[in-house]
This record gives structure tokens, sequence and C-alpha cells, in this order.
């Protein structure tokens, strides 16, 4: 017995120590639903002749920025939102800089909120005004925890703004409809599409474009189909070197080399095929095919920037609390 | 019509009605656990459980197991001896603190954790000063399986200790024994079936538990997931195979503690 609780002692000792030789691995802290996509570009990472182990951790993308200011070693994060990173620089984890130090303030890829409908669309939704519509039951995260969540409520309101020229009690008023449409609001992005697809519930799942594409593909157009709206909201994924954690394990040459690689035309494409939007124009003309063209309206357009929609929706009472009555 | 035939009839269907539930609430569920492993092939189910990141699950879970479960049983084990041989100011409060984590949920547990050795918490600066890190990594994961199952063995040494009283240790005092071997051959004895059960809840509880390790266990593929993480991540990968496969390893387990469970207490009454 004492021999047996020694090696195990020994056994986690190994596990969890400090890691005191040049690091040979790293570890991606990223959000929910990109598991299958940093599967997939690991492993094109590999095939390049890249020796470095990757590492994945995947929850909730607030949630991750949250584990990391708690201790979470990530070398690199690859969230879904902007803010996320941001609460790393307001911890002094990453520089402020972050954004210059790839290309294309720092986002290789790209999606939006669109629609995953069930087969043959018995509800005839096309367009975000038909969510709002009575007898209508819409699947989406719980924006309080959720990236993707607060993308589609930013969606919404941006179509309501042009539909309703501006109005803000009709926009209030679409929003709360749209809100009260919601049977149960998951805490992430993977969960909403469990409770769509594995337990049946709603008539539409609200989500990323690529989730959309990815569950048509995983289980079948004849039981789903992509619906993609008349506008949504421009989605970035940024990327960003943990610089405190890569300054303590002497990991930076490697997790820096590694998110190079996602903007490399090997990168964008195995996003591309994993139905993340690229950034590359011409990775982006070989999948015309399988993304439509959709208008879609930025941060900065629609909502005057990240802090403004901190301050002005997403604040205890804001905007969304109006009119997120069910919650 | 006698009275004891009535009884019969009314026991019989009572009987009948806990067999009736113990299928349905029991039986049935963990046969649906491996009818779903099992769904697509002996291969599959093995490629499922032999994939890297599964057969690391299981490791982990079977080492935090290792490691918890002697260590809460000492420690169980002095503490009901403690209360229930030994009168002492706060005697009741330290019973109440021994169910405590039994009585808060496991979210909390997980929650107090992060609170106390995270980053931002109450140990975190002094933990970051000496270099440690223990949020996120399997440390984490025996602290907090180790806070979640303190209570168990107490709980079934501390009314059985009451019970047996002190007659037997007294005596063995009386004549001659010394500490030690009044613990070994009088104590120890008595209170071994006790102790068994403590130890099976023990594991049963290490082995099983997901809110509290999942505050404190950074997800992180391949190192800190434990069955039970695994078996959720998997779920929501779309894999439903692998998660019942993995599902089906944790369910045997239990089963096979159960079973060496009653072996031991067979053998014992020969």
């Amino acid at each position: 017995m004492n021999k047996l609780l020694l090696s195990a002692v020994a056994a986690l000792a190994l596990a969890s120590g400090p890691v005191l030789a040049q690091p040979t691995d790293i570890l991606n802290a990223s959000y929910d639903i990109a598991r299958e996509l940093f599967e997939a570009e690991n492993a094109a990472y590999a095939a390049t002749g890249a020796t470095v182990t990757i590492n994945q951790s995947h929850a909730g993308s607030s949630a991750q920025a949250r584990a990391v200011l708690e201790g979470l070693q990530a070398d690199v994060v690859t969230f879904n939102q902007v803010t996320d990173v941001q609460k790393l620089v307001e911890g002094g984890y990453v520089s402020e800089d972050w954004t210059s130090d790839f290309p294309n303030n720092a986002a290789p890829f790209y999606s939006f909120p669109s629609f995953l409908v069930r087969s043959g669309n018995p509800k005839a939704i096309k367009d975000w005004g038909d969510l709002a519509a009575e007898g209508v039951q819409v699947i989406f995260p719980n924006p309080k925890t959720s990236g993707n969540g607060r993308y589609t409520y930013l969606a919404a309101r941006a179509w309501a703004t042009e539909a309703y020229a501006g109005d803000e009690a009709k926009i209030e008023e679409f929003l709360t409809k749209l809100f009260a449409n919601v049977p149960v609001f998951e805490t992430g992005g993977r969960a909403a599409t469990t409770a769509f697809t594995e337990r049946q519930l709603g008539d539409v799942l609200v989500t990323f474009e690529a989730e959309t594409l990815a569950v048509v593909k995983q289980l079948g157009a004849d039981k789903y189909e992509a619906v993609v709206p008349s506008v949504s909201f421009l989605s970035e994924f940024p990327v960003a070197v943990v610089d405190k954690v890569v300054d303590a394990r002497g990991s930076r040459d490697l997790a820096k080399a590694y998110l190079d690689f996602l903007f490399t035309p090997e990168g964008q494409e195995v996003a591309a095929a994993n139905f993340h939007r690229p950034q590359d124009a011409t990775v982006a003309a070989a999948h015309a095919a399988t993304f439509p063209e959709i208008r879609l309206v930025t941060v900065e357009d629609a909502f005057g920037g990240w802090d403004k929609v901190a301050a002005d929706h997403f604040a205890d009472g804001g905007l969304l609390d109006k009119v997120f009555v069910n919650q | 019509m006698s009275l004891s035939a009535q009884r019969s009839i009314g026991a019989n269907v009572l009987i009948g009605l806990s067999f009736v539930f113990v299928a349905l609430a029991l039986v049935v569920p963990l046969a649906l656990i491996f009818s779903f492993a099992l769904r697509e092939g002996l291969g599959a189910y093995f490629d499922a459980i032999l994939k890297p990141d599964t057969l690391h699950a299981i490791f982990l879970t079977v080492i935090t197991a290792v490691i918890v479960v002697p260590i809460n049983m000492v420690v169980g084990a002095a503490l009901a001896w403690l209360v229930t041989r030994f009168k002492f100011r706060g005697q009741q409060l330290l019973v109440a603190i021994i169910e405590l984590p039994a009585a808060v949920s496991p979210i909390v547990a997980g929650i107090v954790y992060l609170f106390l050795y995270g980053n931002q918490g109450l140990l975190g600066p002094l933990l970051q000063s000496i270099g440690l890190q223990i949020m996120f990594t399997p440390l984490a994961i025996v602290l907090v399986s180790l806070f979640v199952t303190a209570p168990y063995v107490a709980r079934e040494l501390v009314p059985l200790m009451r019970q047996q009283g002190t007659d037997d240790e007294e005596a063995a005092l009386s004549l001659g024994a010394n500490g030690w071997q009044m613990f070994l051959r009088v104590t120890l004895p008595n209170i071994r079936w006790g102790l068994v059960y403590g130890a099976v809840l023990t594991n049963a509880r290490v082995m099983g538990e997901f809110g509290a390790v999942s505050v404190v266990s950074g997800s992180i593929r391949g190192q800190t997931n434990t069955l039970p993480l695994q078996i959720n991540l998997l779920f929501n990968d779309f894999n439903i195979a692998g998660s019942f496969a993995a599902a089906s390893t944790l369910a045997l387990i239990a089963v096979i503690t159960l079973v060496l469970k009653s072996m031991l207490e067979s053998w014992e009454r020969r």
C-alpha cells in the first residue's frame, strides 16, 4: 500500500511539477465550440514539421479569461471576443498593444451569428424579424455568460435598428419578444447546440455560422438546414500570447510561432475547412461556395466600439437587462 | 383469513414494487450505458477507451482515488476517535464541521478553493511568489476531492464507536496493552466494517465528483480532465459512443469496488 501511494504521489508530482527544461508543449485556452477547429489546426501545424505539443482547454470564452486570471497556465489564448482578451490586458497578463502583434488586429478568422433550422424550415425562418413571431421557439446561449450569446443580442439589435429606423421603443419591443421566445438559456455555445440537436428543443438555433455549418455536416443535411440572415454582426476571433505565462515558462517563441501559423495559407485553409471564414483573400475565394455573401456590421459602425457596448448594453441595468425579462 | 396471510400479501406487493423501482431506477440506466457504449461494436468500444485522452482521464481518476481514500480513512478514523473517546470544549462544533463538506454544494467547494488558491485568491500572491501552481493542476483535483469526501469515513465511524463504547478498550488497557496495541488489536477490528463502508463511499464520490473538480481543473485535455469531465466533454463533442464508453468504465470501476467489498465481507464471515 505504502509503495503504491508513494508511486502515485511521484506520478502526481511529475504531472504537476514546474517545467525546468526548455518547454516542449504549450497550452491553448480556447472557447467552447472551437474544439474541432483546433484539433484540425494542431494536426496541420504538426504536419509542417513543428514538434511542439499543443494542449487544449475549452470552455466559454469569458470563463477561460477568468481561469487565466486565476492561474490557468495558458501560453496562448484564442477567444471569440475582443473584450475577453481585454480582461487579460487589465489583469497585466497580455500587453496593451496585443492587436498589433499579429495581422488584421490579431484575428485570424471570423464568423457571425446565423441560423440553424430543422429540415424543410417548417416555421419559414428567413431573417431576424421571424424570430420574434408568436409560436416560434428560439435557442441561443445566455448573453450574460456567453460571448456567442452577446454577439446574437448585438446582431439582432443591429438588424432592428435598421428595420425600425432607430425607433428605440420598437427596437426594444422586438428584442423583448425575441428573448421571450427562448425557452431555456444555456451557459455556452455548445450546450445550446446540444439542447437544439440532442434534446430537440426549439425551432431555430442562433449561433455562429461556423457551428451551424459544422452541425449540418456532422448530423446530416437531411435533418438540419443553415439559414443566413440578411444582415449580421461581424464576430472576429482574436488570438494573443499570454506574456506573463510565456515569460515565466520561456515559451514565447513556441507560442508566437503557433499563432503565426494560424495566419498562414495552410492555417487559413484549415479554418475554412472547419467553417470559420478566413481573412486570407485567396483561401476565401477557394471556399466561396461554402460561405454565401452576407452584409456584416462592425462594432465600431453600429455601436461605437466595445467599450461603449460594455457600458451601454452589458453593464448591470443596461439595455440588455431591459429586454432580457425572463433571465 | 389470518392476519399473517394478509400481511404477506401486503408485503409481497411492497416487495414487487421495490423490484420494479430498482429495475427502472438502477438496472435499466446501467444496462443502457453499456448498450449505448457497445452500439458500434466491441472494436469501436475499445478504440474509444484507448484514446490517449480518455486513458489519461481513467488514470487520473484512479490515482486521485488512490491518494484521497487512504488519507481520508486515516483522518476520518482519527476524528471519529477524537470525538467519541474524549470530552472537550467545542466537541459538538467539531462534529458539525466534519459534516460541513457534505452539506455544501460541490460547486461552492470548488469556488472556495479557487478563492483560496487562485492567483486572485487569498493565498494567490504567496503561492506565486514561491512559484507553486496549485489551481488547474492535478494537485487541485486531489485537494478538492479530499475536501468533498472528508466526512464519509467519520460519518460511518462516529455512530458505530459511540454505540460500542469504551469497555473493550478499557479491558485491553487494564490487561497491560499499550495505546498502539489497543488500537490495532481491539479498536480496529471492531470498526473495520465501518471503515470499509466509509472507504467505499469515499471512493465512489472521488471517482464520480464533477462539480467541484470542474471548477478547479481547467479541463486541459490529457492533463487535468478526470473521467466525469471527459465523459461530459465527449458528449458535448457529439461523440456519443465515446462518452458512453467512458461512462461504462466509470460504472465498471464502481461495480468492481462493490464486488470486492462484498467478497471481503463474505470472506471475513467464514
